[in-house]
C-alpha cells in the first residue's frame, strides 16, 4: 500500500504532495462519568493531551459527541462541546475520535525538514562518498526517497512490506519528466500543479497497488 | 557484511561511549561536535517520523539506508540510545543491538559501581566485552573492498 507521495525541489521546498491511501483512524467508545481524559479546547479542536487508552491516543482529534458532529469546540447544533462533558446528567456520553491528517502546512514544514536530515546522513557517513538517505524505516511505514542527478527529490512514504518502490520511484519521474518538465507553462521550482501530472501519478499508484511492479 | 560504529547516548544527549571499528570516512570535525551532530538529527529524524507516520507508531524510528551504509536505532525504556552504523545488506542489526544492551551495558556498565549513570564510560573491562562482542557478531566480517 502507497500513503503518500512528496515532490521536494533542489531548493528543499514541497513543490508537490499527493495523499493516496492514507487509512482513516477512527475510535468510537461510550464513557461514564467523569470523563477520564483531559482534552485541549482549542479554537478549532479538540485534542486529547492526556489519558490515551483502547485506541484512542494523545494528540487525537474530537470528533463527535453521540453522533453529533464537532466543528471547532462547538457541536452541530450550536452547543458547547465543553459544558456537555462537564455535566454529569449527559453521561453516559458516546465519543469518537479520529486521528488528524496532516495540513498541508506541516506537509511543507516536514518535506523541508528532511531535506537537512538527507545532507548530516551523508556527511556522517563512515564511508567516503556516501549519498544521503534513501530508506527511512519505522514500524509503521517506510520512506523511499530518489534524488535525481538535478537534486529534485522524490519520496515514497509506503507499508514496510511494500516491494518494488524503487522502480515506482523512477516512474513518478518519468511522470514528472513527461508531464511537468515538458510543460510549458511549468517553472522550475515552482510548485507543481498540472492536471495530466495528476492524473497519471494517480493511474500510476492504482495500478501499483494492484499489479504490483511488473505491469506497470 | 561490516560494522562501522556505535554511539551510546544517555536521554540528556551525553555521548556515553563511541567505539568504532571499520570506519573508513572521519566526519571531519571533533568527536564532540559529531556526537552533538548525530544527537541532533536523531532527534529530529524521531520528530519527523512520529509526523509523517500515517498510523500510530509505538516503536517509531528504526534505520536508515544510504546507497553506502545504513544507520540502526534502539532507544530502551530509559531512554538510553543505541546507534550503530553497518553496511547496507546486514541483518538481525536490531537484535544485535538489544542483546548489546541486555549483555554488555547492563553487565558491564550499568553494574559498575564506579560508574556514574549520565557520564561517559572509561572502564577498559567494558571496553574489551564490548570489542570482543561486536567481533563475534556474525555481522561483523572482514570487509571485502
Amino acid at each position: 500500500m502507497i500513503y503518500g507521495v512528496y515532490i521536494v525541489s533542489k531548493s528543499g521546498g514541497l513543490i508537490f504532495h499527493h495523499d493516496h491511501s492514507v487509512p482513516r483512524i477512527e475510535t468510537e467508545k461510550t464513557f461514564s462519568y467523569p470523563l477520564d481524559l483531559k482534552l485541549d479546547f482549542d479554537k478549532k479542536f479538540i485534542t486529547v493531551v492526556f489519558g490515551q487508552r483502547d485506541g484512542i491516543f494523545v494528540g487525537h482529534h474530537l470528533m463527535a459527541v453521540n453522533g453529533t458532529q464537532v466543528n471547532g469546540t462547538l457541536l452541530e447544533d450550536g452547543k458547547e462541546v465543553k459544558e456537555i462533558l462537564e455535566k454529569e446528567e449527559n453521561y453516559p456520553l458516546n465519543l469518537r475520535f479520529c486521528r488528524p491528517r496532516m495540513t498541508t502546512n506541516e506537509k511543507i514544514f516536514l518535506a523541508s525538514m528532511f531535506y537537512p536530515l538527507f545532507a548530516i546522513a551523508s556527511q556522517l557517513s563512515p564511508e567516503p562518498k556516501s549519498s544521503g538517505i534513501q530508506i527511512l524505516e519505522a514500524d509503521t511505514f517506510r520512506l523511499h526517497c530518489f534524488q535525481t542527478l538535478t537534486g529534485v527529490k522524490f519520496m515514497v512514504v509506503a507499508e514496510p512490506i511494500q516491494t518494488g518502490v524503487e522502480v515506482l520511484l523512477k516512474k513518478i519521474y518519468e511522470l514528472y519528466s513527461d508531464y511537468a518538465l515538458k510543460n510549458p507553462f511549468y517553472s522550475l521550482e515552482q510548485p507543481l500543479r498540472c492536471e495530466l501530472f495528476d492524473q497519471n501519478l494517480q493511474l500510476l499508484l492504482d495500478n501499483f497497488e494492484k499489479n504490483g511492479i511488473t505491469n506497470i | 557484511m561490516t560494522i562501522h560504529n556505535l554511539y551510546i547516548f544517555d536521554k540528556a544527549g551525553t555521548l556515553l561511549y563511541y567505539g568504532e571499528w571499520n570506519r573508513i570516512k572521519q566526519s571531519g570535525i571533533t568527536r564532540d561536535e559529531e556526537a552533538k551532530l548525530m544527537y541532533g538529527s536523531l532527534y529530529s529524524i524521531k520528530s519527523f517520523v512520529n509526523k509523517i507516520s500515517p498510523i500510530d507508531s509505538k516503536e517509531g524510528f528504526l534505520f536508515y539506508k544510504t546507497d553506502k551504509y545504513s544507520l540502526h536505532y534502539f532507544e530502551t525504556a530509559s531512554s538510553l540510545r543505541f546507534v550503530i552504523t553497518t553496511d547496507t545488506l546486514s541483518t538481525g542489526v536490531k537484535e544485535l543491538l538489544q542483546q548489546l544492551y541486555a549483555k554488555i551495558f547492563v553487565e558491564y556498565a550499568v553494574r559498575n559501581p564506579l560508574w556514574t549513570p549520565g557520564s561517559p564510560i572509561t572502564s577498559l573491562l567494558f571496553k574489551t566485552k564490548l570489542d570482543e562482542f561486536i567481533k563475534n557478531s556474525p555481522i561483523f566480517g572482514l570487509k571485502n573492498i
